[in-house]
């Protein structure tokens, strides 16, 4: 039996711990969640036109550069944007994300040896976008692609990570 | 785990020696007739490091800028996760803060405990005091909408009222006649940059100057010195408990308040101060004229001056707080003296007009509910941010009351949807809002003219809230007003007259209750959208 100033000694710092702990959770939890939880109701920008596709040559790799709405924070902006298209002989389309998908540099097409070359640390892909040599972790991201009228329109960009690729 | 712990604190308290400061810091002695009343100077560092944290927080996602300020505010509120409650905190716990550092100067004041030789732990208090309202003066302004806008004229206004010193205190707040990019970049700069270290520095001296000359014990106490840990800690922390629960509480269920954009051409707004300066508000209302000065500087400096001067003006010796009858009698009469000047700050203040109660019918009467569901739109999209109305002056965008850019609406959704393809070289964010959204925002702005822009503009929010749940619901594919919308159900122009505010409201929950036959569905509106939209039907003309 422990006597009593000890006992309500205890109490006193049971209490002390457990109440410090709560008014931590409290502040804590809200904070993590602000910082690290990603903002809510953010609109995904919806299709972009970006040129006629009659004008894009065929088999070769051509950069596409096109206005764009994103929301930045509390901003709405109207933004530049790029894009690499490549019109397959068979009529299809594809068009990759202008970042290397190492360390987000933009990429060239290298004319001379038919393929993409980023310039930070030399990874190479080929034209489906897949990485041949250098650092790159995975193949180029791709936009969503549509036709509408003859007109290329943009999506969302998919990740190579996703398999969606 | 435990060995790994006590090894770990073994090797700071050789290198750093922590355990031996944390002991001395705990196990220091307290009187033995020390308590409960002595818990308000915990409660309120708690509460400074409460601000600090949250305000950390908020910094980390607000632009200090009058043009992004209050757009990045809305998206903290509504964007960021557990944004709204960080916000909440923050600005309750403002006014939490004066509150209890005002309790901590009375238990402090009636106890005597500014007595020798603890005079400039008071002194520094007092200080501490006046820098806590200051953070609340120059926080007040950083929403910038309309109440921290309004709230901001009316005090740098008497600050530069100041005999001799005003015209320079003006000046080194960035207000010369105005209040704009430098005043607020002053008051952010105030609030972040120097009140903080500030406060902390001179909380760091008065811990110190408290731990130099112990906690005062009560007279005639004689009983064997106790520790402060844990009796007074668990006190301590039993009651920043209690505080941390009202505020985390208070932050939850009320919401912060944040009024619209502000707007310095709003001839309506009724500004009024935080409700711990209502006081001096009502107290400037009772001295007018060449007395103003005696309310706006002598008596506020005088208050001050008084406090300094208390442990030199009272040298008697220790006595109980039930002696104090002096004292005692000063406390109570400040605090009626306060109360009653709040309380009649806040019953004279004149409610915002609901409706034409004269009988005249308003310019945003008038407008079709269309019409004024798109100010509710432009409020929203802050286009007063780049646009002035009416007004002139030098903002981003052309003035749109005025009639050399009027446009038709189709040139008008166009642009707002693609501001920089409709006119190149616009620098206009596009708007993002639905078409039927857009169409009543090009619909008001049609209606706007240099004469009716400022009337229109500040047209009160009840009443455009309630056209735009009108809008959103379709009111109109059946109802009529001023001479817009279809004649299913009856017009609804005038209602005020025909039926009760009950009746409006009654019938929306169960329309064939009240009118047997009817084909109006039932509308589950929340408290606030009914009590909007019935109070701008009952102010149709």
């Amino acid at each position: 039996m422990q006597p009593p100033d000890e006992e309500r000694r205890n109490f006193c710092v049971a209490c002390i711990y457990a109440l410090w702990g709560a008014i931590t959770a409290a502040l804590g939890v809200p904070a993590a969640a602000y910082l690290l939880a990603p903002p809510r109701a953010r609109q995904e920008s919806d299709w972009v036109e970006a040129g006629e596709v009659a004008r894009l040559p065929v088999g070769v790799p051509e950069e596409v550069v096109f206005r764009r709405i994103r929301r930045d924070g509390w901003r709405v902006v109207s933004e530049k944007a790029s894009a690499w298209v490549i019109r397959r002989h068979d009529g299809s389309l594809t068009a990759f994300a202008p970042q290397c998908t190492h360390l987000g540099c933009a990429y060239q097409w290298d004319e001379h040896k038919q393929n993409f070359l980023c310039p930070c640390h030399a990874s190479t892909f080929d034209l489906e976008g897949n990485v041949l040599s250098g650092p790159a972790p995975r193949a180029l991201d791709r936009y969503a692609v549509r036709l509408e009228g003859g007109k290329l329109l943009l999506g969302p960009v998919r990740s190579s990570r996703s398999g969606a690729a | 785990m435990r060995r790994t712990f006590a090894r770990l604190l073994g090797w700071l308290e050789h290198r750093v020696g922590l355990e031996t400061a944390a002991r001395k810091f705990l196990y220091e002695d307290v009187p033995a007739s020390s308590g409960w009343p002595q818990v308000f100077g915990s409660v309120a560092l708690f509460l400074f490091l409460v601000q600090a944290f949250t305000g950390l927080l908020l910094a980390f996602n607000y632009a200090p800028t009058p043009g992004d300020a209050y757009n990045s505010l809305q998206y903290i509120i509504r964007e960021v996760t557990a944004g709204r409650l960080i916000r909440g905190l923050h600005h309750w716990g403002a006014s939490m803060m004066i509150i209890v550092v005002v309790l901590h100067m009375t238990q402090v004041f009636l106890w005597g405990a500014y007595k020798k030789p603890r005079e400039a732990t008071w002194i520094v208090g007092v200080v501490l005091l006046l820098i806590t309202l200051s953070y609340g003066l120059t926080g007040y302004l950083l929403p910038w909408d309309n109440r921290a806008y309004w709230g901001t004229v009316v005090t740098t206004q008497l600050v530069t009222k100041t005999p001799l010193i005003g015209p320079y205190l003006g000046r080194l707040l960035g207000t010369d006649g105005s209040i704009g990019v430098v005043t607020f970049t002053r008051f952010y700069a105030l609030h972040v940059l120097l009140l903080p270290p500030l406060t902390t520095f001179l909380i760091a001296l008065h811990v110190y100057l408290v731990r130099k000359h112990g906690v005062t014990p009560a007279p005639g106490d004689a009983a064997p010195r106790k520790k402060f840990f844990p009796e007074q800690v668990f006190k301590d922390t039993v009651a920043i408990f209690a505080a941390f629960a009202v505020l985390f509480l208070l932050a939850v269920v009320a919401e912060a308040p944040l009024e619209r954009l502000a707007d310095p051409t709003d001839t309506t707004y009724i500004p009024r101060p935080e409700w711990y300066f209502l006081f001096l508000f009502q107290l400037l209302k009772l001295f007018q004229g060449p007395l103003e000065v005696l309310a706006s500087t002598v008596l506020p400096m005088a208050a001050v001056a008084v406090l300094f001067a208390v442990p030199f003006v009272d040298r008697t010796r220790l006595r109980r707080v039930t002696e104090r009858t002096a004292a005692l009698s000063l406390v109570a009469l400040s605090g009626v003296a306060w109360t009653g000047l709040t309380v009649a700050a806040v019953v004279t203040t004149p409610r915002p007009t609901q409706g034409s109660a004269s009988g005249g019918v308003s310019e945003w009467q008038a407008l079709s509910p269309e019409e004024l569901a798109g100010i509710g739109y432009f409020r929203r999209e802050n286009c007063a941010a780049c646009h002035s109305v009416g007004e002139g002056g030098a903002k981003i965008g052309p003035d749109l009351a005025h009639t050399a850019i009027r446009k038709d609406a189709a040139w008008m959704i166009a642009h707002f949807k693609n501001p920089a393809e409709v006119v190149p070289g616009s620098s206009m964010p596009p708007i993002q809002l639905s078409d039927a959204q857009l169409n009543a925002l090009a619909a008001f702005l049609l209606q706007l003219t240099p004469r009716n822009a400022r009337a229109l503009i500040s047209a009160p929010d009840f009443a455009v809230e309630g056209a735009m749940i009108y809008q959103a619901n379709r009111c109109g594919a059946c109802h009529i007003v001023n001479g817009v919308g279809m004649k299913v159900g009856p017009p609804l122009n005038g209602l005020r007259g025909r039926r009760s505010r009950e009746w409006v409201r009654a019938h929306f929950v169960d329309p064939q209750k009240l009118s047997p036959g009817s084909i109006m569905p039932p509308y589950r509106f929340s408290p606030r959208e009914m009590e909007r939209i019935t109070n701008y039907l009952m102010a149709l003309p």
